[in-house]
């Protein structure tokens, strides 16, 4: 029997599953129903110091891209951090965490850099019975304009300093939630480290604008014809977040401190992958302000049924699986040599395959059949395996990378399969390889 | 009291007013931009598409469904109208089931294709709101004299328009639109956009109708190259088959344009028990309007199977759905005080064969649609029964070009006339330009 209950920090939950901090944990109200759900923890949005609420635009907060079918591929958000009196907040957190004790609750949290603001909020947080807090140095708008979110995140000496402040006032476990808006994760998820965080936490939104408007040029969202970057996430950053994720997992500073995985996981699948590269458990937001609390359903379910397929007893038996085979390009094996091959069978003849490889890449695709018809085949001496005609191909399993038989002879090169590995660093046409022993 | 569709004989008005224009209204109805934008987002912009291919007038189809998906539907249609600048009616009559949607590679991958000629309508609906959008080149002098204004003749003559030269279009017919006006079924282009079309093209100026003039004792082929600098005849198939067999029937030709001039379908008599001859669209589009119009009983009878039926087999579909019989395999051998007599058929060694046994069907009504023929023209070669012409559409005599369904080669379809009357157009051009 598959057990997909997770133990992070010491922080239990029933599944891997928690809603990020964002506006569908804004309140008891939707907690409560996310919690009904079956989610398995979540992250209570941002809270603020107390004093005058934020104050959010009143236009829209939200921009997206979407497919043709208005299928939601990316969503960015100007929205600050809870607009809602802290007292309230905490109230309902404490509240919530009574009447759901086996889901995790954790505090996100987001004042001023200033050694007094944090060790004034955290005793409050405290006093809720919350499971652990994160700390948002991660959101790209607003508030970092005011030294707060990505503008701590930004700078890993601050990330250091604020983590060492909350570790020496409270007991709660303590997860630095980073911003993927610098130009190397490794940095502050040191700094993290280095300050004594119990996790990290990643990705927080991308900056962006989503789209402009074309009749008064207006950046979109747009406010009164004026825009503003905004927080991007959803399917289209997953990409981004799992190097991240993989960045932080396989560094050998910060190998082995716990992940929470978050950036447009919308399926079980997405959520898989993550633990795969290191994460202890996932965070969801877009997927769930897309189509509602009951997708953590699906999650749970295919989270069963594929580690269920695949002999995996319990989440730890997945978690960082996928982290030894991240590597950096220097070691790939560049004795590998695939092929790819159309599978005539399931090819549909749309041709897009070769359009793709004709104009922009190897013409190793001939479209005529020997009896002139319209069939697509590959041409082994000039395919060089990019995978691109993979990627246009809208049939599933069409086209498929076939590996090379050892002792075969790669007609593109003249060369024989070797099944011995050989990498960039001994290649002889690396100026600065070393000689292989 | 009011005729139903159980009144005996012919009748007028056995559905009232509303149910007749619910009958007749638009056999698809047009995509909303949603839709639309839905639609063209299956398209996978083939290399070298199929559709492309089997289109006879080889619209870009990838590229102007890909100007629907980046929200340019009028560029869609330019790209349309490039090619074909009837696309409006094609989009609605064109048989798409047997055309550019039977090669499409989604029918393939899942046997539902790129809906491209409802595609095609809602680009060039949303154009056609808007003047046609070529412009004349600088005037040639050279006139053309173009009969007939059916899809061949008005495809023709605004190519010509557009090189330079100046066209008259001769009609026999009150209005110009030729089968697009007079010979499809109504609920396949409603609300006028027949003559709406016409309009729409003729738009582009340099281009005279001289309707209720055609090709006869009152104007000859040699006045009309002794007037023109060239002449185009697009002037259809003029003469229909008749059932011979002294049966009563009358032509189903003239049901289709009856029925589409009419101002007031309850005014139009149809048969409780309609029975149709022949096999083609014209059988379908007959059939299928007589039980719109309240026939109860109407079957379709042909000679041969389902698969020789000139009819796609949508408008097989099309008429069952409606509630049209289609019987195969028999042929018309008389009448009784019954109705009318059938002799079931086979398919010999030498043909068609009658097996001697019969049926026979109630028939207030026989429609005859065993196919349309040309009446020769004087001092041209003809070649089973049509024009014959070489590609380009030139004919035997010089300056006499032909193309639509009055010249050899071709398949009897709207967008086949258009590729026609085009082509031969760039060739009149290119003619006149040498000389």
């Amino acid at each position: 029997m598959v057990d997909i209950s997770a133990n992070f920090l010491g922080i239990k939950s029933p599944n891997p599953f928690w809603l990020a901090s964002a506006p569908p944990t804004d309140k008891e109200y939707n907690v409560r129903r996310a919690f009904e759900a079956g989610w398995g923890g979540v992250v209570w949005k941002t809270l603020g110091e107390a004093g005058p609420p934020i104050v959010n635009v009143n236009g829209p907060r939200y921009g997206a891209i979407w497919g043709a079918d208005r299928r939601l591929l990316g969503l960015n958000n100007i929205e600050l951090i809870t607009d809602r009196p802290l007292e309230v907040n905490l109230r309902e957190i404490k509240q919530v965490k009574r009447d759901y004790s086996d889901r995790a609750m954790i505090v996100s949290i987001m004042v001023p850099c200033e050694e007094k603001a944090w060790k004034t909020i955290l005793p409050l947080v405290e006093d809720t019975g919350a499971d652990g807090i994160e700390l948002n140095f991660g959101c790209p708008h607003g508030m970092s304009e005011r030294g707060m979110g990505a503008a701590v995140g930004q700078v890993p000496e601050y990330i250091e300093m604020v983590t060492k402040w909350c570790k020496e006032t409270t007991r709660m476990p303590v997860i630095v939630k980073l911003t993927p808006n610098i130009s190397d994760i490794r940095y502050p998820a040191r700094a993290a480290k280095a300050g004594g965080a119990d996790a990290v936490s990643l990705i927080n939104t991308v900056s962006s604008i989503t789209s402009v408007n074309l009749d008064d040029f207006s950046p979109e969202p747009s406010i009164d014809g004026k825009g503003s970057h905004g927080g991007y996430c959803g399917p289209a950053v997953k990409p981004i977040a799992l190097n991240l994720v993989a960045e932080i997992a396989r560094d050998a500073e910060t190998a082995g401190l716990p992940i929470s995985g978050i950036g447009g996981i919308s399926t079980w699948r997405d959520a898989a992958e993550f633990l795969a590269l290191g994460c202890g458990n996932v965070q969801v937001c877009t997927a769930a302000m897309t189509y509602g609390f009951r997708i953590v359903q699906e999650m749970e379910a295919g989270l069963k049924q594929w580690m269920d397929e695949k002999g995996h007893a319990t989440l730890d038996d997945v978690i960082g699986r996928a982290v030894p085979n991240v590597t950096d390009w220097q070691y790939l094996n560049l004795n590998y040599v695939a092929k790819a091959k159309i599978d005539q069978d399931a090819c549909i003849k749309c041709g897009r395959c070769f359009a793709a490889c004709e104009d922009t890449s190897h013409q190793a695709i001939s479209m005529v059949g020997p009896d002139g018809e319209r069939r697509f085949e590959v041409m082994d001496d000039e395919c060089v395996a990019c995978n691109l005609c993979v990627n246009v191909c809208p049939v599933e399993n069409c086209i498929t990378m076939e590996r090379m038989e050892t002792g075969a002879v790669d007609p593109r090169t003249g060369q024989t399969v070797t099944e011995e590995y050989g990498n960039w660093t001994t290649h002889p046409n690396n100026p600065g390889a070393v000689a292989a022993e | 009291m009011r005729p139903s569709q159980l009144t005996s004989g012919i009748a007028a008005g056995r559905l009232d007013k509303d149910t007749l224009a619910e009958n007749f209204s638009d056999l698809h109805a047009p995509f909303t931009a949603h839709e639309a934008a839905v639609e063209a987002d299956r398209c996978y912009f083939c290399y070298d598409a199929p559709c492309m291919t089997a289109c006879p007038t080889s619209i870009d189809i990838p590229m102007f469904i890909r100007q629907i998906s980046a929200g340019m539907p009028e560029a869609a249609a330019k790209t349309i109208f490039d090619q074909n600048i009837l696309g409006g009616m094609c989009a609605r009559v064109c048989p798409t089931e047997t055309l550019c949607e039977e090669v499409c590679v989604r029918e393939t991958a899942e046997g539902e294709p790129v809906e491209i000629g409802r595609l095609q309508r809602f680009a060039t609906d949303v154009a056609m709101a808007t003047p046609q959008p070529f412009a004349r080149a600088a005037s040639t002098g050279k006139t053309v004299g173009v009969v007939g204004a059916g899809p061949a003749g008005l495809a023709c003559a605004h190519r010509l328009a557009m090189h330079g030269h100046d066209v008259v279009i001769y009609d026999a017919r009150p209005k110009g639109g030729g089968l697009n006006e007079y010979g499809i079924a109504a609920y396949k282009t409603v609300d006028g956009f027949a003559q709406a079309e016409v309009d729409w093209l003729m738009g582009i100026g340099g281009i005279t109708l001289e309707a209720g003039t055609g090709l006869g004792a009152e104007l000859s082929l040699d006045d009309l190259a002794t007037k023109h600098d060239a002449v185009f005849l697009g002037l259809g198939l003029g003469g229909v088959r008749k059932l011979g067999l002294g049966l009563g029937a009358t032509s189903a030709v003239d049901f289709i344009a009856d029925l589409r001039q009419a101002a007031d379908l309850t005014s139009l008599e149809v048969g409780r028990n309609v029975v149709v001859v022949g096999g083609g669209m014209t059988a379908v589009d007959a059939a299928v309007q007589s039980k719109l119009l309240g026939a109860e009983n109407v079957t379709i009878v042909y000679r041969r199977g389902k698969d020789a039926m000139a009819a796609s087999g949508f408008e097989q579909d099309l008429a069952a759905q409606k509630g049209v019989t289609i019987r195969h395999w028999a042929q018309p051998i008389g009448s009784t005080p019954d109705g009318m007599e059938f002799e079931y058929t086979t398919q010999g060694d030498n043909g068609l064969e009658g097996t001697g046994e019969t049926f026979t069907l109630p028939a207030d009504q026989v429609l005859a649609a065993i196919g349309q023929t040309l009446n020769p023209l004087d001092g041209l070669d003809h070649a089973d029964g049509k024009i014959t012409v070489k590609p380009g559409g030139a004919t035997s005599r010089k300056g006499v070009w032909a193309g639509g369904d009055c010249a050899s080669g071709g398949d009897d379809l709207t967008v086949t006339a258009v590729a026609e009357g085009r082509d031969a157009a760039e060739d009149i051009h290119n003619s006149l330009m040498e000389g």
